[in-house]
């Protein structure tokens, strides 16, 4: 039982916080303003490898374990939540299925410029009536052929707008419920596949969602990833990993929610002092900073079982469950402290707390995550 | 960064773990109930080296680091609170005297701590007038020609009438404040000393917590515990490491409160299912177990830091905070989880309930508890 860095991990995090600190922070308040995908950011953080983090070198990530991959993304989401995000589903929603589940010839095609950053990935599996009930698929996918041929309609598609590949996924056999669900990989460009208009949304305004429509999209028979039927699957424990890197991005909105709260209490003055020496403040700052630390414990373990080829789906669940939770009660403890100031964009509390609120919902809703976590409880008291 | 517990740990966890089910949990609802002192659990404790689990092999300890202690105090407070909270109070005064006594000190004590020979020890420290604020304290030490003579009193003194050592603390020099106050090593048997009386608690029934009066007490030169003046310091250092013992106590309570709701849930049935099978019940059961595992993790992180000799103030103040916190709600969760039933005597989980509650309250409250982590957070924000 150790909670010490190795030396590669230390200098990972060092790396991207100073990189999150120097390229990112300044720019987090426009991005948010503007609505903007900062490809500019998505550029340098292929550059530094932080789009393939835990890919093996040889199909083009950087080689590194799910812990580092946790430590990054908790340092660019700090900075910002939007970037955090477009990271997150490059390396956890893209690069990893492909990683487990793909051929060689898939990784050697889709993987190598995906995890170098090359091109970017996303994710579809939510549609307008199957959200946590991920199995009620209604896109279809009809054999033509050995080639398929896919109708549907994909919501909240996370760099779907800006993304050159997306996994897919479809019901190829209706009768078979689950075991019906088939995974594809598409390039973003093939015929019959079109975005609708960016989500106009409350939170990580960077991060270009939207609905993907898929209309007669004709698909080769290496579409394909993983086995017919075995799409269910991929997406599953593919969301098991997801759930890591959002509880991550959770961690870095907390984080930012206590650094900016703490710079703001030690020089705002009441009755005479900062407001740090108030104990009302001092609570709120000690129970943010706990949680916290509790909520990066939960995320680095189920990454750490990750990385040595544990069960991990109740741990993520947990990580993803409670950070998200910390994420939000911190965001607005930060408004409280910061007053009136914290209710205005001039400060950037009020984006943390609008941004905070997605890791909630988005890749399994707490909902969803207590069912997980309830499932494996009975499993292991049966 | 590796959670996986190595071989000496996992022994430690499982002799504290054979010892706490076999012997420990067929006789808990009983002491509970009778306010019975467990001297025969105890004794056989110190023939396992729990009695000393961080303590030098050369004391008598187990030598097995403070990760194993926080995993041993959890089993023991899984079966019996009572018994974890004697045994985490002698653990942290064997770790005090091997750490800042004298060599003729440690030889003297130590040994007799975790050997058994002294039933277990005692920390005495909170006064009628000074809890959260120690250095309130009336209790003196004053010189005299062979050493010292100790007057005042004592409060939720922990086995303070079965000890045989207490650490006693008491002002050294009045005007000095806090920089005024000295340890010393008392024999629980000193003439001088009584027991004013036995505090009639809600929970760790098992365990007794007494009011001492020390009527001029006569020690020896040798008797004072560190440098003089310098007993705020060693109370600090004690309670830094006591608060990784009931934060792990907090989290054994909580564990065995969340699996005993668990099996219940799994038996009871109610609208044709097993009532876990409704979200309203597992939703609250998926939290439980997220918030100790979360609990656990702080805990074992302050052990690490503290056996790798990393400060860990501030991580052990987090993982009391939020175990003792979240023990306390989870321990309710698992009473209404078991509805009427867990309001009678006849389930343990109205035990835990009862027990875990002081998880919030000694060794440092929660709002200590903040304050020392809020404390921590400020000197670092402003680069000190």
């Amino acid at each position: 039982m150790n909670f010490e860095l190795s030396e590669e991990q230390t200098l990972l995090q060092n790396m991207a916080r100073d990189f999150a600190t120097r390229e990112v922070l300044p720019k987090a308040a426009e991005i948010d303003q503007k609505h903007r995908h900062p490809e500019e950011l998505v550029v340098r953080m292929a550059e530094l490898g932080l789009m393939g983090v835990a890919v093996p070198e040889q199909w083009g990530g950087s080689g590194m374990d799910n812990v580092s991959y946790v430590l990054a993304m908790e340092e660019i989401s700090r900075a910002c939540a939007s970037t955090g995000v477009i990271m997150s589903v490059n390396n956890s929603l893209v690069c990893d299925p492909l990683l487990r589940f793909g051929t060689d010839e898939q990784r050697r095609e889709f993987l190598v410029p995906l995890a170098s950053g090359q091109k970017l990935g996303c994710f579809a599996l939510s549609e307008p009536e199957a959200g946590s009930d991920a199995a009620a698929q209604r896109t279809v996918a009809i054999p033509d052929g050995d080639s398929w041929v896919i109708n549907g309609t994909k919501n909240w598609i996370t760099n779907g707008l800006v993304a050159d590949v997306m996994i897919l996924f479809a019901m190829s056999n209706k009768e078979q419920g689950n075991r019906g669900i088939s995974a594809f990989i598409v390039p973003m460009d093939s015929p019959g596949v079109r975005c609708g208009q960016a989500d106009d949304k409350l939170g990580i305004r960077g991060s270009k969602s939207s609905q993907v429509f898929l209309d007669d999209a004709k698909l080769p028979p290496s579409a394909l990833l993983g086995e017919v039927g075995q799409g269910f699957k991929v997406a599953m424990s593919t969301l098991d990993g997801g759930r890591i890197g959002i509880a991550a991005q959770a961690l870095g909105i907390a984080r930012a929610c206590l650094e900016d709260s703490l710079d703001y209490a030690l020089q705002r003055k009441t009755f005479g002092r900062a407001i740090a020496q108030h104990q009302a403040i001092q609570w709120k700052l000690a129970d943010m900073a706990t949680e916290i630390d509790a909520a990066r414990l939960l995320t680095l373990r189920a990454a750490a079982y990750k990385d040595t080829g544990q069960p991990y789906g109740k741990q993520a669940a947990m990580a993803k469950l409670y950070a998200s939770d910390v994420a939000n009660r911190a965001a607005r403890e930060a408004i409280q402290i910061f007053g009136g100031n914290g209710y205005v964009t001039e400060f950037p509390v009020e984006r943390h707390f609008r941004d905070a609120k997605i890791t909630e919902i988005y890749e399994g809703t707490s909902e969803i995550q207590r069912l997980v976590i309830s499932g494996h409880l009975i499993k292991e008291h049966s | 960064m590796q959670f996986e517990l190595s071989e000496e740990q996992m022994l430690i966890r499982r002799t504290a773990r054979d010892f706490a089910r076999r012997t420990l949990a067929p006789g808990a609802a009983e002491r509970d109930r009778l306010s019975e002192f467990p001297g025969p659990e105890l004794r056989e404790l110190a023939g396992l080296g729990l009695l000393g689990v961080a303590v030098p092999d050369r004391l008598g300890g187990a030598e097995a680091g403070a990760v194993a202690y926080a995993l041993a105090m959890q089993e023991l407070a899984y079966c019996d609170a009572s018994v974890a909270a004697i045994v985490s109070v002698t653990n942290m005064v064997a770790e005090l005297i091997s750490r800042v006594g004298t060599e003729a000190q440690q030889r003297t004590h130590v040994p007799r701590v975790t050997g058994g020979e002294y039933e277990c020890a005692s920390f005495a420290l909170s006064e009628p007038q000074a809890g959260s604020d120690p250095a309130a304290m009336a209790t003196r030490a004053e010189r005299t020609a062979s050493g010292w003579r100790l007057t005042g009193t004592k409060q939720w003194v922990t086995s303070g009438d079965r000890a045989g050592l207490i650490v006693v603390w008491a002002v050294t020099d009045a005007k000095a404040g806090h920089r005024g106050i000295s340890a010393f090593l008392v024999p629980g048997k000193s003439e001088g000393l009584h027991v004013n009386r036995a505090e009639d608690k809600m929970g760790l029934r098992g365990s007794t917590t007494v009011q001492l009066n020390f009527d001029g007490v006569e020690l020896a030169d040798d008797a004072l515990l560190g440098e003089l003046d310098q007993g705020f310091k060693l109370a600090l250092i004690a309670l830094d490491g006591g608060r990784i013992g009931i934060a792990s106590q907090a989290v054994g309570i909580a564990r065995s409160a969340l699996d005993a709701a668990i099996k219940y849930a799994l038996e009871r049935e109610q609208f044709g299912r097993a009532i876990i099978n409704h979200q309203a019940v597992g939703n609250m059961l998926a939290d439980c177990a997220t918030w100790l595992d979360a609990a656990e993790l702080l805990c074992l992180r302050a052990a690490r830091l503290k056996e790798i000799g990393a400060r860990f103030s501030k991580e052990a103040s987090m993982a009391k905070l939020f175990a003792s916190e979240h023990a306390v709600k989870l321990c309710d969760i698992a009473l209404q989880v078991h509805g009427g039933y867990g309001y009678t005597r006849d389930f343990p989980v109205e035990r835990a309930y009862r027990d875990v509650r002081v998880t919030k309250i000694y060794e440092g409250t929660s709002e200590i508890q903040r304050i020392v982590i809020a404390r921590n957070l400020i000197k670092e924000a402003s680069g000190e």
